[in-house]
């Protein structure tokens, strides 16, 4: 063939040219820009848009934030700063306030000394959360006990708990992070134990009395098992009606012998004196822990075959899912005590707590229907023909499998929960978000500071929603893994 | 006779009603329903003794007595002599104006921001991904109250309008004025009024009816229009041109009732304290209804592009070879199969709306729980009687809301057979 | 507090469970029994109830509680503080949720009778009054006629500000608020012509001005606003312990009682009231279930009325507010203390 082209042809080519360099509006920059910003008129367009509203905010907002004094006594001085600083006229953000008053925003009126007691209790949420939530990743799970571990440590050490404290807290927390390491199914029982610690922790008094109530759980839990047998069902209300008895009748005696014999007391720190993000995240994490179980069970219920069950399921969901949040922490307010028999009256953070869990547990329950539903009928049939009975399929066949389904719903109304916190403040109690800031600024010194609450409070409550939903995500694609 | 009684029937024993499965589910829904009543009734008792002991009866007469307080932003005539009743229907009425309102503005934004988000160009990506995670991860209440401030800090007073080198100005041709109280924007008035229909205290004008009925005339005539234009492509497989005979359907009715009855806007004008003449609207109800639309509009946002991206890209490219063009394409294969996904949450997200419009107690604004829940409850003394109407309606609001949206949803939901 | 929350919640439920009900109206029992005096404040208003930055509560609200509490329990610090909104309070206090309301609340007969609340006492006698800024050129509360008002909901000053206008045959645009500090924001930033409340409120409010020459309060009263402490209806007794507690105060300044002679005079004085009175003969204390000394630990816990006056809302005080009406009968005013006899 070579032959008749070099008859015909002219000239051949015979080595590869150099590939020439892409022409200059097809490489780096250019092409990105090319290709992301100014592809069509309609983009060209949409970018000029985005570049306006970038320009809009960094122009109003960038001067009053690079105007920032962190270091001033007062609203007035501040002020006086910035105009000294920047000239008349100009704005600036006091974040001075923050500095001064960032304890209030974090700890509400919790005692100063002992700071310590709710930031362990904090960082032992990560210990307690650590084989749930990251037992299926080796690495993550190091490096969030590592840091939770470290953090916490050294946040105790620097708001001043006492050496015995923190000699304490680092064995605990090390022997737990070895527990967690090397018997993760036993860890999961220290899990259980976690919410009780945290309520010690945070409200002090004997640590005996929750001690107690731990214990009843455990007896009910023992009589359930050794009856279970042998009754089936009835075993399950005798195992209730001993945990009863055992809470009326010893636990209160119990308690003081053994706080006699061996003290074992914090100081106690009343429920009026939590507030910001303490008060928050108390909320928000007692009623996440609560709210999950509450609403597996509404939503077995509501799937139920028994119709009275279904309905009542059913009557109750809807109900709590028509009204809104804030109607129910009035009626923990104003009305849960005309509930109650004469005389009886706790503390209204119970109270909010109890109607946050409720609230939770409705948006829950249909999260998980919706797992529940999403699962091949197959799974149900084929617990039925390996003869389970409806605890045990719905325990090792179903139940585990509609969880990971609906984790990113869970991981969503947590933070919907989490972020509703913040209306405790109608039922006056002292959110970080408009108590801390109404308190603050009713005092004379940072009257007319309205902006820099606002971005403290609000960033935290974003790195933190923000967080969850990251780790949805992660979650998420880790089970989508799990399924190819 | 002797009855047949079966070997496989054995008699009944009290024991089966725990270990035969038959009678086993009924035992539990009893002991449950037991319970349940149990608990009720014992919860009722509790109340009834701590009102009696308290010397208070249970009674709705309140509502019927002299409310006594003045309501700032009101859709129905009200003043303080009007009953408890009114007030909380007034307090309903704003309840839903807030919500309608949020629920258009937001799925509006909500469309806009989730198209966008999928968009190619680098930068309107990333600036809506960056609006739906901060608004989304961030308390609503916050978002309420930086509005609050932005409208009372940044805007101007009435005042500022003031003089003759005022330090604001109206906006839009000197016809909006938007003031740390309220937006001024203009009313309707009519050179040619023809008159109300009274109905008590309130009266709709007769124009109001005249342009409702054209309208839906208009609504009438279009889809005879469209049927007929089927049935022509039906049998010709040509469809007519139809958009402008519609498009004049609706205009010239509009236009020639406007010029009938000679319509004009009415631009607010600065007297004594205030604008008159235009209407107000509060800055309670923007400030809501603006925080309301940002917060749900990014989690509609996420709902849209959750939905697009879940029709195929496989669905538009069949569209294409069956010859489809772009427009209809969209409104044939990828909408339908897109609202399947997007409907459900959305009406999630109404209801969420709609019950998140009760924090207008941060701004003031009066809606139900504002007036009901409020004022009422604290100037009565009633908080239970006020507390269970108030969740009673905001329940019924709720169940007609899903059961509407759930009839729209039953309609574009994929028929299987 | 011994017990924790989460016990003292299972001990709520086991107790209705038991029948083992608390006994019902025994204000000064239950009070007794649980170490701390439960009291209604404000959330938030600087002078009457306020917490500072470390969560102490003070004012003059306040140290009514603190009154009560030295009275009761021997210790004014043992007073656990409930915050309560305007929407809130009367609630709190009929649920049992406070012994004692002390969250300036006009008594009215509606809430007297109809609310089921005892209003023990007036311990300050107030009056609603406007506040606007100087360049509006408003002289009268008259001349408010069109403009926006600015006024919390849930209060008194509500219902009187639409009869106020309604009588005077005039218009006004009411701007909802839920708190002080959210009308302070609204009026300074010109959302509203005018801010109403409590006369004494609105002092407090100017003074924490930048600039309070710029801001009149108009001289139109247009309301009385008897402020004083509640309690439920129902408990005779314990209204009796709260309202002689709150004499007491008043009576101290009549006496000339203070907490710096206190001491003294419970030994050396012949004045047989102040014997009376601090517990020296005739154990008044008995009549009400407390000990002998309970008016004596009331009066040396903030001071007497004057005391506590000028400490927390007085002149000296940013607030700077004139004894006025709230001056003792002796001066022209209106404290006039029951005899202790």
């Amino acid at each position: 063939m070579s032959e008749t082209h070099s008859e015909t042809v002219a000239y051949v080519r015979e080595t590869m040219l150099p590939p020439e360099p892409p022409p200059l509006a097809e490489t780096g920059a250019i092409k990105w820009l090319r290709e992301n910003l100014f592809s069509g008129p309609l983009n060209i367009a949409l970018t000029f848009v985005g570049l306006g509203i970038v320009w809009l905010v960094v122009s109003t907002v960038g001067p009053w934030l690079s105007h920032s004094v962190w270091n001033a006594g007062s609203m007035a001085e501040c002020r006086q700063i910035i105009a000294q600083t920047w000239g008349e006229g100009a704005t600036g953000a006091c974040f001075a306030l923050i500095k001064h008053r960032w304890n209030q925003f974090l700890f509400g009126f919790y005692p100063q000394a002992l700071y310590w007691r709710p930031v362990l209790a904090f960082g032992l949420l990560f210990l307690a959360l650590a084989p749930v939530l990251f037992s299926e990743s080796t690495k993550a799970r190091r490096v969030v006990l590592g840091l939770s571990l470290a953090l916490t440590f050294v946040f105790a050490a620097l708001l001043g708990a006492p050496m015995g404290a923190l000699l304490g807290m680092a064995v605990l927390m090390l022997l737990w992070a070895a527990l967690i390491e090397t018997r993760p199914r036993w860890s999961l029982l220290a899990s259980l134990a976690y919410p009780f610690i945290a309520v010690w922790l945070l409200w002090g008094g004997s640590l005996w009395s929750e001690a107690m109530v731990l214990a009843g759980f455990c007896l009910g839990f023992v009589v359930w098992r050794l009856l279970a047998a042998r009754f089936g069902l009835l075993a399950f209300a005798l195992a209730v009606m001993a945990t009863a008895a055992w809470w009326l009748l010893l636990a209160g005696p119990l308690a003081s012998v053994l706080a006699g014999v061996l003290p074992l007391r914090l100081r106690p720190v009343s429920s009026d004196q939590f507030g910001g993000f303490v008060l928050s995240i108390t909320i928000g994490v007692a009623g996440i822990a609560l709210s999950l179980p509450l609403g597996v069970i509404l939503a077995l219920a509501r799937r139920s075959d028994l119709p009275v069950i279904k309905l009542l399921a059913v009557m109750f969901i809807e109900f709590i899912r028509g009204v809104p949040l804030i109607t129910l922490l009035f009626v923990a307010s104003l009305l849960l005590n005309y509930f109650l028999p004469p005389g009886t009256n706790f503390d209204i953070i119970l109270r909010v707590i109890i109607m946050v869990t409720l609230f939770a547990a409705a948006y829950m329950a249909e999260v998980i229907r919706g797992g529940l539903a999403a699962l091949p009928k197959g799974q149900y049939e084929a617990a039925d023909a390996l003869g389970l009975d409806y605890w045990k399929a719905q325990r090792l066949i179903v139940l585990p499998q509609a969880l990971k389904i609906s984790i990113p719903g869970i991981v969503s109304t947590f933070i919907g929960m989490f972020k509703d916190t913040t209306l405790v403040v109608f039922v006056g109690l002292f959110d970080p978000l408009k108590a801390m800031a109404d308190t603050i600024r009713a005092s004379f010194e940072w009257k007319g500071a309205y902006w820099e609450p606002y971005i403290f409070v609000g960033a935290i409550f974003f790195i933190l929603c923000f967080g969850m939903s990251r780790y949805s995500m992660y979650l998420e694609r880790r089970l989508k893994r799990d399924h190819h | 006779m002797v009855a047949y009684t079966g070997a496989d029937n054995p008699p009944f024993r009290l024991s089966m009603l725990i270990y035969d499965r038959r009678y086993r589910s009924l035992t539990l829904q009893a002991i449950v329903f037991i319970l349940v009543m149990l608990a009720a009734s014992w919860l009722i008792d509790n109340t009834l003794r701590n009102l009696s002991a308290m010397g208070k009866t249970l009674s709705f007469d309140f509502l019927f007595r002299r409310a006594g307080y003045d309501i700032p932003q009101q859709l129905i005539p009200y003043n303080s002599d009007d009953t408890h009743l009114r007030a909380t229907v007034i307090g309903l009425l704003n309840t839903l104006l807030v919500s309608v309102l949020g629920c258009i503005a937001a799925t509006v934004l909500g469309v806009i921001v989730g198209v966008l988000r999928l968009s190619s160009n680098w930068l309107i990506a990333r600036l809506m991904t960056v609006y739906v995670e901060v608004f989304r991860n961030i308390p609503l209440l916050l978002w309420i109250l930086v509005c609050l401030a932005i409208f009372t800090e940044v805007m101007p007073p009435p005042n500022a309008y003031r003089g003759e080198n005022p330090a604001a100005s109206m906006i839009l041709f000197d016809t909006i004025a938007p003031t740390n109280r309220y937006t001024a924007i203009p009313s309707i008035g009519m050179t040619n009024p023809p008159g109300t229909i009274s109905l008590g205290r309130e009266g709709i004008s007769w124009a109001f009816v005249a342009f409702v009925v054209a309208i839906a005339a208009a609504f009438v005539g279009r889809r005879l229009l469209r049927s007929r234009a089927q049935r022509i492509q039906d049998r010709t497989g040509k469809r007519p041109t139809t958009w402008w005979i519609s498009l004049a359907m609706f205009a010239l009715p509009v236009l020639f009732l406007t010029w009938y009855f000679g319509l004009h806007l009415i631009p607010p004008v600065l007297r004594g304290f205030n604008f008159a003449d235009g209407i107000n609207l509060d800055n309670a109800l923007v400030v809501l209804w603006l925080a309301l639309t940002l917060y749900t509009g990014a989690f509609i946002a996420e709902i849209v592009r959750a939905g697009i991206l879940a029709v195929s890209k496989g669905q538009t490219e069949a569209a294409f070879a069956l010859g489809l063009r772009p427009r209809r394409t969209m409104s044939l294969v990828v909408l339908p199969q897109a609202l399947r996904v997007i409907v459900p949450p959305l009406i999630s997200q109404y209801l969420n709306l709609t019950k998140n419009s009760s924090l207008a107690i941060a701004v003031g604004y009066m809606d139900l729980r504002g007036t009901l829940g409020g004022t009422t409850l604290n100037q009565t003394g009633r908080e239970m009687e006020a507390m269970v109407l108030m969740m009673g309606i905001y329940l019924a609001l709720s169940l007609i809301i899903s059961a509407g949206m759930n009839i729209f949803n039953a309609r574009v939901k994929l028929k299987e057979r | 507090m011994k017990k924790s929350v989460f016990f003292g919640s299972v001990t709520a439920v086991a107790l209705a469970a038991s029948g083992a009900l608390a006994a019902e109206g025994d204000t000064l029992k239950e009070v007794k029994a649980r170490g701390v005096l439960n009291c209604g404040v404000n959330t938030g208003l600087i002078g009457f109830a306020a917490p500072d930055a470390n969560g102490n509560w003070s004012g003059f609200d306040v140290a009514f509680c603190k009154a009560v509490a030295a009275a009761v329990l021997g210790d004014a610090t043992k007073v656990k503080y409930v915050p309560t909104t305007g929407q809130t309070r009367f609630t709190a206090l009929s649920s049992g949720e406070v012994d004692l309301l002390a969250r300036n609340s006009t008594w009215t007969f509606q809430r007297d009778t109809d609310l089921k609340l005892d209003f023990i006492g007036v311990n300050y006698y107030d009056g609603q009054g406007f506040m606007v800024r100087k360049d509006l050129g408003v002289s009268s509360a008259k001349e408010l006629n069109g403009a926006t008002i600015c006024i919390q909901t849930g209060t008194t000053t509500e219902l009187n500000l639409a009869d106020y206008f309604k009588a005077n045959n005039m218009d006004y645009q009411p701007v909802n608020i839920d708190s002080n500090a959210e009308g302070e924001q609204q009026y300074m930033a010109g959302a509203c012509d005018a801010y109403t409340t409590d006369a004494s409120g609105l002092a407090a409010t100017r003074a924490s001005f930048a600039d309070p020459e710029n801001h009149i309060i108009l001289p139109e009263i247009i309301s009385k606003e008897p402020l004083g402490p509640a309690v439920r209806h129902g408990d005779n007794n314990w209204g009796d312990i709260t309202r002689w507690t709150l004499y007491a105060l008043i009576a101290a300044e009549e006496y000339g009682v203070t907490s710096a002679n206190i001491d003294e005079l419970a030994k050396s004085s012949n004045n047989p009231e102040v014997q009376r009175l601090l517990g020296t003969t005739d154990e008044l204390g008995k009549m009400i279930g407390l000990d002998a000394e309970w008016a004596k630990r009331a009066i040396k816990a903030g001071g007497n009325y004057g005391e506590i006056f000028a400490a927390t809302i007085g002149e000296q005080t940013p607030i700077g507010l004139a004894r006025g009406l709230n001056a003792q009968w002796t001066q022209g005013g209106l404290m006039y203390a029951m005899p202790f006899r």
